[in-house]
C-alpha cells in the first residue's frame, strides 16, 4: 500500500467537506473549484431526486437541508439515481414542527426512483386467477413485481401530500390545501411500473399488509389470515382484484410446502 | 480514421427524441456509464433504442483509476455488463480519482504524478482492458491546482502509460486550454507534443470563467459553446495528427439539438479541411 497516496487523499477529502484547503495547498483558489464541484454535484442530485420535497419546501430550504445531509452522508455508489438513502432521517432533524409530513414524503420520492430503476418483468395478467378452483388458492404464492413498491404511513395522509405535490397537479393541491390538519389519517401508497412510466395510486394499510405477506414469500392462504388477523372485515378478494389490476405481480407458483 | 465515428454528441435525456429521429453520416452519442448502472427501466431502454441507430461510447467517471484504490470490483462488473450489453465502439476513463474508503466524490480530483502514480495507475488501466477485453481511452483532466510531487510532465506521463498498458487516450482540447490558463503553460506546445498516434477520441467543451476569480481561473463547466480559442486548437491538432472522433460535450444551459448538432458539423468540417490541407 503506498501510504504517501493514500494520506494525499485522505486529506484532500477532509478538506473537501471543511472550510480549508489541504496543507501545502492553501492560497491557491483553485481548490474551491473542487469543492464547490462535488458539492454542487450532490446537491443537485438530491434536488432532482426529491422533486415532490422540493416543492413543499422551497429550493432554498431544500439546498441548505442537502448541504446538511450531504456534509454527513456522501455518495457511496457513482450512480448518483440511488443517492439520498437516510434523507428522509436528516429531514427528520431538521424540519420544522409543523411539516411532520416531510420524512414521510422523502420515503415517497425515494420509493419512485427505486420503482424507475427496478428490473424489468411481465406482469401477472388481472385474470390470472380466474377460474382456479377456489380451494387451490390458499397454496399460490404470487410474486409481488421488481418495480412494485409500497408503503403504510400511519396517522399521516402522506400519500395525498406526496401525490400532489409530485405531479404538480393544481387541483389535487388545491385539495390539499383544503385539508384540515385535524382530519388528518393515516394513508398508503402502491407504485407500480407496468410499462416505462411510474404509476401510483393510495392503498389501505390491508393492503400494504397482504404485499407484505406475498413478498416474505406467504403462500395466500397464509397471507389472507395474517392481512384479517390485524385487519378484521376486509375485503380480501376484491383487495387482490385490485392489486392485480394495477400490476403489482409479475408471477405466481404453487406454494412448495403443503 | 473510423468513417462510422466521424462525429458525436454527449447524450442528455431531454434530446432523446432528437436523438433517436437524427440521421447524419458519423453521429454517434456518448454517455456517462453510471447513470445507467441500474437493474432496468425506461433508461436502459432509451439507451437500446439509441444503439440501435447510433453507434455509442461509454465515458466512464468514477473508475478512480489514479488512485491509491484498486478500481471497484462490483463497479467495474456493472461497467462490464453493460459494454457487453451495449457493444459500444469507444470506452473511456479519466487520469484521476474519486474514491476513497468507500465513499464516491462525484468530481474529478487531481493527484501529483509521481512514479509510483504511474505504476500504479498503468496497473488498474490494465485491470479495467483485462476486465471488459478491450482497450480503453484515457482523458486529460482540467487542472485548478499547482500539486507538488510531480515527477513527470502530464504529456510524458500519458505517453509513458499508453506504453505500459496499452490504453489509448482520450484528448479533451477544451480541458487542455483551461489547465493551461489556469496553470499557466503553453497550450499550442501541449498539444504539439502529445502523442497523436495514441488518441482515439477529441473532446471540445465549452468552458466559463470563475464567479469570484474571473478569468485567471477558467472551469471546465460544458455549459457554453466551445470557445474560438478552442476552435484554434483544434484545428491545430487535427492538421498535424488528422482526424479522430470527435465529440460535443454539453451539460448546463442545454440549447436546443440543432444548436449541438451545428457544433458537431463544425468539427467535421474543421476535421475536412485540416485533411484536406495536410494532404495538399
Amino acid at each position: 500500500m503506498n501510504t504517501a497516496a493514500r494520506g494525499f487523499e485522505r486529506d484532500f477529502v477532509a478538506a473537501l467537506f471543511a472550510g480549508t484547503a489541504p496543507a501545502g495547498l492553501a492560497g491557491q483558489p483553485g481548490f474551491a473549484v473542487y469543492r464547490n464541484t462535488v458539492h454542487k454535484s450532490c446537491i443537485d442530485t438530491l434536488e432532482a431526486n426529491f422533486p415532490a420535497v422540493v416543492r413543499l419546501v422551497g429550493r432554498d430550504w431544500f439546498r441548505a437541508a442537502a448541504a446538511r445531509h450531504v456534509r454527513a452522508h456522501p455518495p457511496r455508489d457513482p450512480c448518483l439515481l440511488r443517492y439520498g438513502e437516510g434523507f428522509d432521517d436528516t429531514l427528520a432533524r431538521l424540519a420544522p414542527g409543523d411539516l411532520p409530513y416531510l420524512p414521510g414524503v422523502a420515503a415517497l420520492d425515494r420509493l419512485w426512483s427505486a420503482a424507475h430503476i427496478a428490473a424489468d418483468a411481465p406482469v401477472l395478467p388481472p385474470d390470472a386467477l380466474s377460474g382456479r378452483p377456489p380451494r387451490t388458492l390458499p397454496a399460490l404464492c404470487l410474486c409481488p413485481h421488481p418495480a412494485a413498491r409500497w408503503r403504510w404511513f400511519e396517522g399521516l395522509p402522506i400519500h395525498s401530500i406526496w401525490s400532489a405535490n409530485r405531479s404538480g397537479d393544481a387541483v389535487a393541491l388545491a385539495a390539499l390545501a383544503a385539508l384540515d390538519a385535524r382530519a388528518w389519517a393515516g394513508e398508503g401508497t402502491l407504485l407500480v411500473r407496468p410499462g416505462a412510466q411510474v404509476r401510483w395510486q393510495p392503498l389501505d394499510a390491508a393492503g400494504c399488509a397482504l404485499l407484505d405477506a406475498c413478498a416474505r414469500g406467504d403462500a395466500l392462504g397464509d397471507a389472507a389470515a395474517a392481512v384479517l388477523h390485524a385487519h378484521a372485515g376486509v375485503d380480501l378478494a376484491a383487495l387482490l382484484a385490485r392489486l392485480l389490476r394495477a400490476g403489482a405481480f409479475t408471477s405466481l407458483h404453487r406454494s412448495p410446502l403443503p | 480514421m473510423n468513417v462510422s465515428l466521424a462525429a458525436g454528441l454527449g447524450l442528455k435525456p431531454e434530446h432523446f427524441d432528437d436523438a433517436l429521429a437524427a440521421r447524419a453520416p458519423g453521429l454517434w452519442f456518448e454517455v456517462h456509464p453510471e447513470n445507467y448502472m441500474v437493474e432496468g427501466g425506461p433508461r436502459l431502454a432509451w439507451l437500446e433504442a439509441i444503439r440501435r441507430h447510433h453507434p455509442l461510447s461509454l465515458h466512464g467517471v468514477s473508475l478512480s483509476l489514479a488512485g491509491e484504490a484498486p478500481p471497484d470490483v462490483p463497479q467495474l462488473r456493472r461497467l462490464a455488463a453493460l459494454v457487453h450489453r451495449f457493444e459500444p465502439a469507444l470506452v473511456s476513463e479519466h487520469l484521476a480519482w474519486s474514491r476513497l474508503d468507500g465513499l464516491y466524490l462525484p468530481d474529478l480530483l487531481p493527484c501529483p504524478r509521481s512514479d509510483a502514480m504511474l505504476r500504479r495507475t498503468a496497473g488498474h488501466v490494465d485491470a479495467v482492458q483485462q476486465a471488459l477485453g478491450r482497450r480503453i481511452a484515457i482523458e486529460n483532466p482540467s487542472h485548478y491546482l499547482r500539486l507538488p510531487g510531480h515527477d513527470w510532465d502530464e504529456v510524458d506521463f500519458l505517453r509513458e502509460l499508453t506504453r505500459r498498458s496499452g490504453c489509448g487516450l482520450l484528448l479533451d482540447i477544451n480541458n487542455v486550454h483551461v489547465s493551461a490558463r489556469n496553470l499557466g503553460f503553453d497550450a499550442a506546445g501541449y498539444l504539439d507534443r502529445f502523442p497523436a498516434e495514441a488518441v482515439m477520441e477529441i473532446h471540445l467543451a465549452g468552458h466559463s470563467a470563475d464567479p469570484l476569480h474571473g478569468e485567471r481561473l477558467l472551469i471546465d463547466s460544458h455549459d457554453a459553446p466551445v470557445a474560438p480559442q478552442v476552435w484554434a486548437l483544434y484545428t491545430r491538432f487535427v492538421e498535424r495528427a488528422g482526424p479522430r472522433p470527435t465529440l460535443i460535450e454539453r451539460d448546463g444551459h442545454l440549447p436546443a439539438f440543432d444548436t449541438l448538432m451545428a457544433e458537431r458539423a463544425r468539427a467535421l468540417e474543421a476535421g475536412a479541411a485540416a485533411s484536406a490541407r495536410s494532404l495538399a
